[in-house]
């Protein structure tokens, strides 16, 4: 492969033919490591890091007993974010697209999640339960699919109706739902429940993905996110707990959700699927630096704007280089 | 005979390429005069500090921090050395894009500097994970559906705790490591770029 | 060790916004110092004293 190299292009590919200056690179690194070192360890002593505790399904059932309740319903009626998520986690729904790229689906399940067994079934199970929870585990267990369906769906329909206010739900046919709800609440009050999703039924445990999805369902951790100004809308990507510096490098991420389309979630095709274009778009943008030096108009304006006058200002001053017209 | 061996022929391409005096110099080009020229070594730097300090973090296991004062100690110090690392990194790269210093022959050390700098943001997104807090609840829970939505989640789960955990200590710094030391061995193999505005005129002149 | 300060760092913090534009003021303080920090090293004079002998 041959190019024809313009003689500037040439004369800038070989080795250095000009004056030299002493320069002693270990010298350099070590006096680099020791600043660095230096200002790393005051800054540590004198601002300290951030560490929030991390939140609690215990805290959650506490604090609002009656969202966790109407979450563990949604849960079992099938109608929470995580049951109705499709891939990676079931095939309860096609996610996101760009275009006719269904990405998301066509990666598969490969992180099965069953959110009425997983989140409330099972726990409930692995557990020591009164008479009440104990008959409606085996009402439940010895249903159809149907049946428990039909009975989770009216009691969330009917709490939905009454928006949340636990008190003001009609009686009605739900089966053993109200109870194992309450069963699942009162464990998760007492703290039962963060061990019971965490074991999961085994010794060692090292995947979370099932308390971060149950804990995200409800209001809590999106409560607690809002407050720490976190949202994603509010270029929460950014930020940190506390008034600690947060990932300032994500701004360019994080812009794109401050602009429309990709503000209106209801806003077809794009705002809909806000999080899968934002994802390509950082993606050639991210390609677009690695190739900036190949992209016209963008790679000629070190030359245009004249900001290397500076930086070499005093090798041009004492070689009595003027800028080249070009 | 030594033609064919590989061994033999990586060792003398390495020594016409890369030979001790370009590897470690003790002269520059006279024109690297600036303070800007020391963004990169600051980088590096701040990278030491951040793999030191994740080395006692990794030690002590992953929740030490949060009961131990001189554990968040420890946990502040890689903190801020990933902050510093990041500014030094970023002023770096305004610097060597206002050079042009992909100039002369140069544009894989650009590329390469580049891969490491969309790497850094990857790594340091699985240590926002792995802090075992409400910071990392709160970035799984919101970030899984960007990945997801991409269909990166099936494979790379940021929900997944210890799957996270093992590739910010492990995967992906040894991956960020040689990235870096590649970045460097191509910066001493063809020198620092020389100024815009001067060509061959000036260095005659200097003869 | 720095117990106010600390106690100061882990209050919530202040946003400053403009529009749709919003940032806290930490953020907004590392950016502004690594734009300064970037004017200030092209513009301050690197000690120079090897500059003008030829090394070799």
């Amino acid at each position: 492969m041959s190019k024809v190299l313009s003689p500037k292009e040439e004369f800038d590919a070989k080795p250095w033919a000009g004056k030299l200056r002493k320069y002693d690179i270990l010298k350099e690194g070590t006096i680099a490591l020791v600043v660095v070192a230096l200002l790393v360890t005051s800054l540590a002593f004198i601002f300290g890091s951030p560490d929030e505790k991390s939140l609690t399904f215990k805290g959650w059932a506490i604090s609002n007993s009656d969202n966790f309740y109407a979450t563990t319903v949604q849960e079992l009626a099938g109608t929470s974010g995580t049951a109705t998520y499709g891939r990676p986690y079931n095939t309860n729904g096609d996610g996101l697209n760009v275009g006719p790229l269904f990405l998301q689906k066509w990666a598969g399940v490969t992180q099965r999640i069953n959110a009425a067994n997983d989140f409330v079934i099972e726990p409930l199970m692995n557990q020591v339960q009164s008479p009440e929870v104990k008959a409606a585990l085996s009402q439940w267990s010895t249903a159809t699919e149907t049946q428990r369906t039909k009975w989770a769906t009216t009691y969330d329909d009917a709490i939905t109706k009454v928006e949340g206010k636990l008190s003001a739900v009609p009686n009605g046919d739900y089966g053993p739902v109200p109870a194992l709800a309450n069963g699942l609440t009162e464990m998760a009050k007492a703290g039962a429940l963060d061990a019971a999703l965490l074991s999961q039924g085994g010794f060692f445990q090292t995947d979370s993905t099932k308390q971060i999805l149950f804990f995200g369902d409800g209001a809590y951790l999106d409560d607690a996110g809002t407050a720490a100004n976190l949202q994603g809308g509010t270029w929460g990507m950014m930020n940190e707990t506390g008034r600690y510096p947060g990932q300032a490098w994500l701004w360019l991420y994080s812009f794109w959700y401050q602009i429309p389309p990709f503000t209106n979630e209801d806003s077809h095709p794009i705002g809909a699927n806000a999080d899968v274009y934002i994802m390509v778009i950082m993606g050639l943008m991210s390609l677009g630096l690695i190739a900036m030096p190949l992209i016209p108009g963008i790679r000629s304006l070190p030359m245009r704007i004249p900001i290397h006058r500076g930086i070499w200002r005093s090798y041009y001053q004492s070689e009595g280089i003027k800028r080249r017209k070009r | 005979m030594s033609q064919k061996m590989w061994t033999a022929r990586a060792r003398e391409s390495w020594q016409k390429n890369l030979p001790i005096e370009k590897l470690i110099p003790d002269t520059q080009p006279s024109y690297v005069a600036s303070w800007i020229y020391v963004f990169g070594v600051l980088t590096i730097a701040a990278l030491s500090m951040i793999v030191l300090s994740g080395l006692i973090l990794a030690f002590a296991g992953p929740a030490w921090y949060h009961t131990s004062s001189f554990g968040h100690w420890v946990n502040s110090l890689h903190f801020w050395s990933v902050q510093l690392f990041f500014a030094f990194m970023v002023i770096h790269l305004w610097g060597k894009f206002w050079m042009a210093a992909w100039r002369g022959n140069r544009f894989k050390t650009w590329v390469s500097g580049a891969v490491v700098f969309v790497l850094s943001i990857a790594t340091a997104f699985t240590g926002y994970l792995i802090q075992t807090n409400f910071d990392s609840q709160w970035i799984a829970f919101e970030a899984k559906d960007g990945f997801n939505s991409a269909g990166i989640g099936a494979f790379f789960n940021v929900t997944n705790l210890g799957q996270m955990l093992l590739l910010h200590v492990a995967f992906l710094p040894a991956v960020l490591g040689l990235l870096t030391l590649i970045h460097v061995l191509m910066v001493r193999k063809r020198g620092v770029v020389p100024p815009i505005d001067a060509d061959s005129s000036n260095t005659e002149a200097a003869k | 060790m720095s117990g106010w300060i600390s106690n100061f760092m882990n209050h919530p913090a202040t946003y400053l916004k403009a529009g749709w534009i919003q940032i806290s003021v930490s953020n907004l303080i590392v950016i502004l110092l690594m734009l300064s920090i970037f004017v200030l090293a092209i513009l301050l004079p690197f000690p120079n004293k090897h500059s003008d002998e030829d090394a070799k």
